[in-house]
Formats: structure tokens, sequence, C-alpha cells
């Protein structure tokens, strides 16, 4: 049993692992819906890279950046507000990717897995695949962590004392990229957001300085997969939603504590 | 005189297809304070953003010193709830130096007692002394500060210019203040740029109060009075919470 089960809990750990710091960074900077919007998208990279026989995961990188691309370009108009746009946008690519998929010739491709994610059928090598990413996107954060907090916090005053503002900003991008790339076997593009948001969440009342807040979410979401894996072995449960529900027991039990 | 920081020329800016500034020329020298007044939507503000490098101009040219440090102290900036951030922090991605740098810069502005507070706790104007602490800290060659004296009362608008002379006579540095305030600004500076999209008048504050295009500016009587308010005024100093500190040395003749 525990062979079937190790690769399934270490791809889900990495990704729980780096949804902590890139989740805290989707809530400081109010990118949920964005974080979603290009969650979407991802699956639209999937099937064009199924189509094309190329990586899927590379795929779905290209495509997320092409859609931050095109969303940073359509937030200067300013007659239709920011979450009218990501909601058009998400749709629209949700839309065009499930049909893209359908429209697959030959191969059976199994919708639900790529929706609501697929982490028992997670081998060796896609473990290692993610560990070798988490670790890339820790050790980027890790790396740049002033500047991307110092853009976070205000980015004119970053400008000002001499970050590089857009490139950070992009660098974050990719970042999120990768881990939604990384996530989709896991929870599923459905429910990536909710990996994100809701650890760094719960990690807010219990916090007093932006890393802690970045090292608790990563345990939550950690303590997630590890109970959603638990109940969907031995209830049969679905197990991306199986760590959603578990993340959000968690998040319930932070509220419990008195804010700080 | 010196090279300069940085220096306008002839810039012009739009924005949102409203002309801003027209053929503004400007230049900011090392240990000289040049205040920007002018009433709303003049440019201040946009003009100083120029300088800072935050937007582009579409004529003219801009040019800065190589390597020059820059602090900044905007109005007001807004730090989401979800962010945990101590003022201590908020410092340290400014420069992330020693404990005592952070202490020492937050002392000057008067506020060492909201170290350990989060950012979000501040009141508008503890925010911006912290937001001026964060310039000092950087030991910035120029220092800009938009409307700095904002919600602050006469004594404390005192204070803060007599810190802002002790700065830059410290330091060395050149300051570039945003005002709509005519009160007491003056005085404190060495040269004033009156401002209505293009440069109306500018000089030594003497030679400004007595320009024509100063009181078309800002209507009649608008100089003389405020210059007379703050040169009276030399015999007694303020902290920037406002409580008078004598100097016993000379008469206090205003009271």
């Amino acid at each position: 049993m525990i062979e079937l089960l190790l690769p399934p809990l270490l791809a889900g750990l990495a990704v729980a692992l780096v949804a902590g710091p890139m989740g805290a960074f989707v809530v400081w900077r109010r990118m949920a819906f964005f974080g979603d919007t290009l969650a979407h998208g991802a699956l639209l990279g999937a099937a064009l890279g199924l189509a094309a026989g190329i990586n899927i995961y590379l795929a779905v990188v290209a495509v997320c950046l092409g859609l931050a691309a095109v969303l940073t370009g359509l937030q200067r108009q300013r007659q239709l507000a920011s979450d009218t746009l990501l909601g058009i946008v998400a749709h629209t690519t949700l839309a065009l990717g499930v049909i893209a998929i359908s429209l697959q010739q030959g191969i059976q491709v199994d919708l639900f897995a790529y929706l609501f994610g697929d982490l028992l059928a997670v081998g060796w090598h896609d473990a290692v695949a993610l560990w070798s990413g988490a670790l890339l996107i820790l050790v980027m954060v890790l790396w740049r962590w002033r500047a991307l907090l110092s853009i976070t916090v205000s980015e004119e005053l970053a400008q000002v004392e001499g970050v590089a503002v857009q490139r950070t900003r992009l660098l974050l991008m990719l970042l999120l990229a990768l881990l939604i790339a990384g996530a989709i076997r896991t929870v599923g593009v459905l429910l990536i957001t909710s990996l994100l948001v809701i650890p760094a969440a719960s990690a807010r009342r219990l916090t007093h300085t932006p890393a802690q807040m970045a090292l608790v979410a990563s345990l939550f979401g950690t303590v997630a997969v590890i109970a959603g894996l638990t109940v969907s072995w031995y209830a049969d449960t679905p197990v991306g939603p199986s760590i959603v529900v578990a993340a959000s027991s968690l998040f319930v039990l932070s509220l419990l504590r008195r804010g700080s | 005189m010196s090279e300069p920081l940085v220096s306008v020329k002839s810039v012009s800016v739009s924005l949102g297809g409203n002309p801003v500034l027209s053929d503004v020329s400007l230049t900011l020298t090392a240990g000289r304070i040049t205040t920007l007044i002018g009433p709303n939507g003049a440019g201040k503000s946009t003009l100083a953003r120029l300088v800072l490098g935050l937007i582009p101009a579409d004529t003219g040219t801009i040019s800065r010193r190589k390597g020059l440090r820059v602090g900044y102290m905007p109005q007001q900036i807004k730090i989401d709830d979800s962010l945990p951030l101590t003022v201590d922090r908020f410092l340290w991605l400014a420069a992330s130096g020693p404990t005592a740098a952070r202490r020492e810069a937050l002392q000057r502005a008067g506020v060492a007692h909201l170290r350990r507070r989060a950012v979000q706790r501040l009141s508008g104007g503890e925010m911006q002394r912290v937001l001026l602490a964060r310039a000092l800290l950087r030991k910035p060659d120029l220092l800009v500060l938009d409307e700095p004296a904002q919600g602050v009362d006469v004594a404390g608008q005192n204070a803060l210019y007599g810190l802002l002379r002790e700065v830059r006579d410290e330091l060395g540095c050149a300051i570039l203040l945003v005002s709509h305030d005519l009160h007491l600004v003056m005085a404190a500076t060495d040269e004033v740029i009156c401002l209505q999209r293009h440069v109306c008048c500018s000089g030594t504050p003497e030679s400004v109060s007595r320009d024509p295009a100063y009181h078309e500016l800002f209507g009649p009587g608008a100089g003389t009075p405020n210059l007379a308010l703050y040169t009276h005024d030399h015999d007694h100093d303020h902290d920037l919470h406002g409580n008078a500190h004598h100097h016993h040395e000379g008469p206090c003749n205003h009271d």
C-alpha cells in the first residue's frame, strides 16, 4: 500500500509546500481571481499540448504566461473593471479547453481528472518532476524575497528605491504559472486557487510577519494534503476535493482563534 | 555650483489627453531645498513623479546623476490588511541593515514608539512619519516629499521643516517638496517654484513673494503675511507632536 501511496503523497506535499508562499502573494496582492483565470486557461494549455504532441506542462506554462500578458494588456483600458475581464477570459478559455479536449482524436482523455485532479494516478516520475519544480520555485522566491515583498507593499516606493518592478512582477507570474501547471495533477484546474488561497488565509490570523505567514501556509497545505489523501484512501472520496475540504476545515479552525 | 542631481529640461506631459505640464524646466542640486507650490491640479505631483522616474515625459529631457539614491515620501500609501507587516519590517524593505539603523530613522521622524506596530494600525499622520523615516533610512542624495505638511498643525509643520533643514545639512542632499499650502513653506526653502501647468515664477521665497505672477495665482496678499508669520518664529521650536521647547537665550516675542 505504501508503494502506491508514496508518490501521490510526495507529489501533493511538493505542491502544498510551494502553494504556501505563492498563495500568500496571491492573497496579499488580491490576485485570487487572476490565479483562477490562469488555472482555467491551464486546461486549454493541456489540450493544446496533447493535440500538438508536446509536453503538457510546458504547454500549460506557455498558455498561462500568454494569458497573463493578454490580461495585463486588457487592464489598460478603463471601461470594464478587472473582475469583469477576468470573468470573460477565465470562462472563455475554460470553454475552449473543454472543446479542445473533446476534439482529441483517438486518445481517451479523462476530463474529470483535469478539472478536479487525479493525485492517486501520480507515479514516481511525476513526483520527481513536481519536486524539481517545487525546489526551483522555492529557490527563486527566497532569492528575490525582498523585491517580491517590496513590490507587493508599494510598487511606486519599490521603483523609486531601485527595484526592477516589471521584472519582479514577471517573475511572480512565471512562478505562478509553473505552480499551476504542476498542480493540475494534484487538485485539478478548478480547485488550484483554493490550495493557494485557503492555507494562506488560514495563516493570516496566526502570524505577525510575511515570512511567518508563508511558512505557516505551507504547513497548513501539507496537513491538508495528508488529511485529504487519508480520507480519500479510506472513504474512497475524490482526492482533490478531499484535500480542499481539509484545507477549508483548517481555515474554519483558524477562525476560532481571536484575531490579532 | 556642483553638478546637478536631476535636471529637467522643457518637459511636457499629458495624462489621458489632458496637458498637465508644458515646457517645464527644473534643476535640483545637492544641499538645496526646492518647493513646488501651486493650486490643485497645477501638476505639482506630476512633476515630482517625473523627477522620481515614475512617469515618462512626452517631450523634453530628464537627466539624473548616475547612482542617485532617492528617498520618497508619498502622500499616503495603502497596505492590504492581509499582509502582516510591522513598521520595522516595512523599513527593512527599503534597506536591510541592522535594527539600530531603523530605530534611529524612526527616532528622527519622531515615531520610535511605533516600531513594532502593524502598519495597518497607523493613523494618517503616523504613516506619513513612518514613510519619512523610510526615506531617511536610505541616506538619500535626493529626498522628495509630496505634501509633507498635510494634516500636520502649524507647530508640527515648523518642526518638520526644521528637521528637513537638519537632514539637508547633515546628508548634503537635495530636497524637493510639494505643497499646496502657502503657510510656512516659503521661508523654509531655498528656491520656490510656482507651478500652474507651466512655471509661473521661481526664485528665492522673497523674490517670488514680490512677483506679480505669484499674486495673480494665489490672490492678493498671499505672500507677505505668511512670510511674516514664519520669520518671527525663531525663538523656540516644537517637536513633531507640537510640544514647544523654549530656548531660554532669546525673548519669545509672539505670545
